[in-house]
């Protein structure tokens, strides 16, 4: 999962060396902590949280494939 | 990224050798400008020829290429992706076995893959593109799916005389639906609601 949510906001933001992921796994769920450039937190999360949602949206279905519960803290 | 460095004796000529050696069109190519050419002095002594770093532009739908297929393996997925340009614009189209985990529920997946797409695509590109995404034929299934719905529910609201709401959908599917009832006489169609719950709702006349 942590490899999915860095790739993604990589792509996608203007500081890419300030680009950190971490991982808290309890059981079958995790918990994504991802945390970018202040001036990158738009690109994050987007207009009413729209870049954020589009990003949980691909993260929940890649954890339903390996039957996870993930959960991505932004911030 | 391909870059190349070239010298030339002004920064014109320079640029004009380092474009035939990138293979590329001056507006594909960015450049910095590393030395400024100097004259010689009595066209004789100490003269300096330009030196210019070049290097091709990245290309907005390689780019997003590259990502969507990067993020679905990322997901864990086995799936392949093909570009194919459409007289409405560019299309990647994914195929593979777990197609469903991709498209998710109503589409979701697909359409928050393509928004993500999207906005990678257009960090690189000078004007506005847009990519579709579209898996095994789901959008054209979609749409008949929709335009299926549209006809019975008319009838509904025809039958019953009371108007009926439909689900939230997006812009793009709410089209599909308007576009159907305006053909038929009876019903009237309007949104309410406020994106992303924005909804349809059908009024007999």
């Amino acid at each position: 999962m942590k490899e999915l949510v860095e790739s993604m906001a990589l792509a996608l933001v203007d500081h890419p060396d300030e680009v950190t992921v971490t991982e808290k796994t309890d059981g079958q769920s995790v918990t994504v902590y991802l945390t970018v450039h202040p001036d990158d937190m738009g690109k994050v999360i987007g207009k009413q949280g729209r870049i954020a949602k589009a990003m949980r949206s691909v993260v929940n279905a890649a954890a339903v494939n390996q039957d996870k519960r993930v959960q991505l803290e932004i911030g | 990224m391909k870059k190349v460095t070239v010298s030339g004796k002004t920064v014109d000529e320079a640029i004009q050798s380092g474009l035939e050696k990138l293979e590329a069109e001056q507006g594909n190519v960015e450049y910095d400008v590393l030395e400024e050419p100097q004259k010689a002095i009595f066209g004789l002594f100490g003269g300096k020829s330009a030196l210019v770093e070049m290097r091709l532009k990245p290309d907005p739908q390689k780019e997003a290429l590259l990502f969507l297929r990067d993020t679905i393996d990322k997901m864990g997925v086995q799936a392949s992706v093909d570009q194919e340009e459409r007289a409405d614009g560019t299309y990647f189209n994914i195929s593979g076995a777990d197609i469903g985990v991709l498209i998710g529920k109503r589409g979701q997946t697909l359409d928050s893959l393509q928004y993500l797409v999207n906005l990678v695509a257009n960090r690189y590109a000078d004007n506005y593109i847009r990519i579709y995404l579209d898996a095994e034929g789901y959008r054209e299934r979609r749409k008949e799916a929709l335009e299926t719905l549209a006809r019975r529910i008319s009838e509904k609201a025809v039958r019953t005389k009371r108007e009926v709401r439909l689900e939230p959908m997006s812009s793009h599917e709410r089209k599909v639906i308007h576009t159907v009832l305006q053909n038929i006489d009876e019903v009237s169609t309007y949104s309410e609601g406020q994106e992303p719950y924005r909804r349809i709702v059908v009024v007999p006349k």
